[in-house]
């Protein structure tokens, strides 16, 4: 299996990657570890003819403390986030959830940044930033922004990034009570069902993914909640039309799994 | 496109095409057959190799990704003819039957015990989610990379 012929272009800095997408357009794609990104190719479900490889551009890799904030560069692999002292220490979902991405292979080249750009609704990072409120960062041609995790995703594959915009860094907050549940779809690894819970005091954030075309916080749960896993019963209101189906998991049986993977949260 | 890439201690230069992967690269431009391709579709690990020390996949790389990266590969593990331990481990334990896997079950198995010398049963087996194996049913690769660790401590 071999893609489409493109061009390739290693992007030296984070403006000349954005000069490259503002020049090339709808015919231009990003390019971090490409483990979302090149089997598509390959599969020719995606069909660019510029390639802009963001990999080697610095600044993009680090992470670090910011006041009450961990800043991470969108560059960093899922590997970097599992080895990462501070994200173990002050942002433990994080690290809990990037050890069980894919598997060593996958984690040693695949990117946050790339993850939350891609939105595959099985990813397992859309729920960890939802319920941590993380911000994602982005910059383009006129200048640069934040977007906060509940405004970013838009849909299936769908985000609130501009086609000349790239994700520079995610920025979030340091949180001391967090869980990641995942259901492991067992051949790819994905999840079928993901959720993350941060607690503080008896209030709970809840971020679902792999249940609907859009991942999404649990309101429902979070306005139940005063302390019992009972409010895990809302898991799914207000997304009832909007359920996955596949032949992994149908509408009724994610719903259920979505009940069950939200009570796990609320008592880990 | 000219990329310049050091394979098991060599450097090769080459004009090559941006959309071939590393696999095919290593396979059909340099015949380094080791490297094995079985799904092509970053699902089994047959095509692992080292990128800078780091087990990735081949198939899901594009050659062009690694110019001046540090590659290694299955043909570099041994010294002249002294098998590496985790080779010689795999031999002892009957860790392979027909040998597809096998080149990326060690490429991934040095990458486990580079980060964690003493792996449990669970972490070994965790670490190696990656990896197919159609023959051996995982358990005489986990007994090889448990003595692997063993002797590459000693
Ligand atoms: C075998 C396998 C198993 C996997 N299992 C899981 C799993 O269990 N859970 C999970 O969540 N994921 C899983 N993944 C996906 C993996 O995490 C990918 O690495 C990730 O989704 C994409 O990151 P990337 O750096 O590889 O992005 P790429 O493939 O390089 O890019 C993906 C998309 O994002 C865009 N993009 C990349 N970087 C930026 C940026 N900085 N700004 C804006 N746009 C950008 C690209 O243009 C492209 O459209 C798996 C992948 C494989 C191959
Ligand atoms: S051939 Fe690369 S993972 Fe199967
Ligand atoms: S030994 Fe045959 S596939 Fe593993």
């Amino acid at each position: 299996m071999i893609p489409a012929k493109f061009d390739y272009i290693k992007a030296s800095s984070i403006s000349e990657a954005i000069s490259l997408l503002d020049k090339h357009g709808d015919d231009a794609k990003l390019l971090s570890g490409g483990h979302s990104l090149i089997p598509a190719m390959k599969l020719r479900l995606s069909r660019p003819e510029v390639l802009i490889d963001i990999s080697g551009i610095s600044g993009m890799n680090s992470i670090t403390e910011d006041g009450n904030e961990i800043v991470i560069g969108a560059n960093c692999t899922h590997a970097d986030i599992v080895n990462s002292d501070l994200i173990n220490s002050d942002l433990n979902i994080l690290a809990q959830t990037a050890k069980h991405i894919g598997d060593i292979q996958v984690r040693n080249r695949g990117t946050i940044g790339g993850s939350l750009a891609h939105a595959d609704p099985a990813a397992d990072y859309p729920a960890v930033v939802l319920a941590c409120d993380a911000k994602i960062v982005v910059e383009g041609k006129n200048g640069g922004r934040t977007i906060a995790a509940t405004d970013f995703f838009l849909g299936i594959f769908t985000t609130a990034i501009a086609e000349d915009e790239i994700i520079t860094s995610i920025r979030f907050p340091k949180v001391a009570n967090g869980n990641y549940q995942k259901f492991f779809q067992s051949a790819s690894r994905f999840a079928v069902v993901g959720v993350a819970a941060v607690k503080e005091g008896n209030s709970v954030k809840v971020g679902v993914t792999g249940v609907a075309g859009t991942p999404y916080r649990a309101t429902a749960v979070e306005n139940a909640y005063s302390g019992s896993s009972d409010a895990a019963l809302h898991a799914v209101d207000g997304v009832e039309d909007e359920l996955m189906s596949d032949h992994f998991a149908d509408e009724e049986y994610r719903a259920h799994l979505a009940k069950v993977m939200v009570k796990k949260a609320l008592e880990a | 496109m000219q990329i310049s890439v050091k394979i098991n201690g060599k450097t090769y230069d080459h004009d090559i095409e941006p959309r071939i992967s590393l696999a095919q690269y290593l396979r059909e431009t340099l015949n380094l057959t080791g490297t094995h391709i079985g799904c092509d579709t970053s699902g089994c690990g047959a095509c692992t190799v080292h990128v800078d020390g780091a087990a990735a996949k081949a198939c899901t790389l594009l050659a062009v990704q690694v110019d001046g990266c540090d590659i290694k590969t299955i043909e570099g593990m041994a010294n002249g003819n002294e098998m590496h331990p985790i080779q010689e481990a795999f031999k002892d334990n009957h860790g392979l039957q027909c040998g597809f896997c096998t080149p990326g079950m060690v490429m991934t198995a040095a990458d486990i015990l580079k980060n964690n010398p003493n792996p449990s049963e669970e972490e070994i087996r965790h670490g190696l989610e990656g990896n197919f194996c159609r023959c051996t049913g995982y358990h005489n690769i986990v007994k090889s990379i448990q003595q692997a660790a063993e002797k590459i401590n000693a």
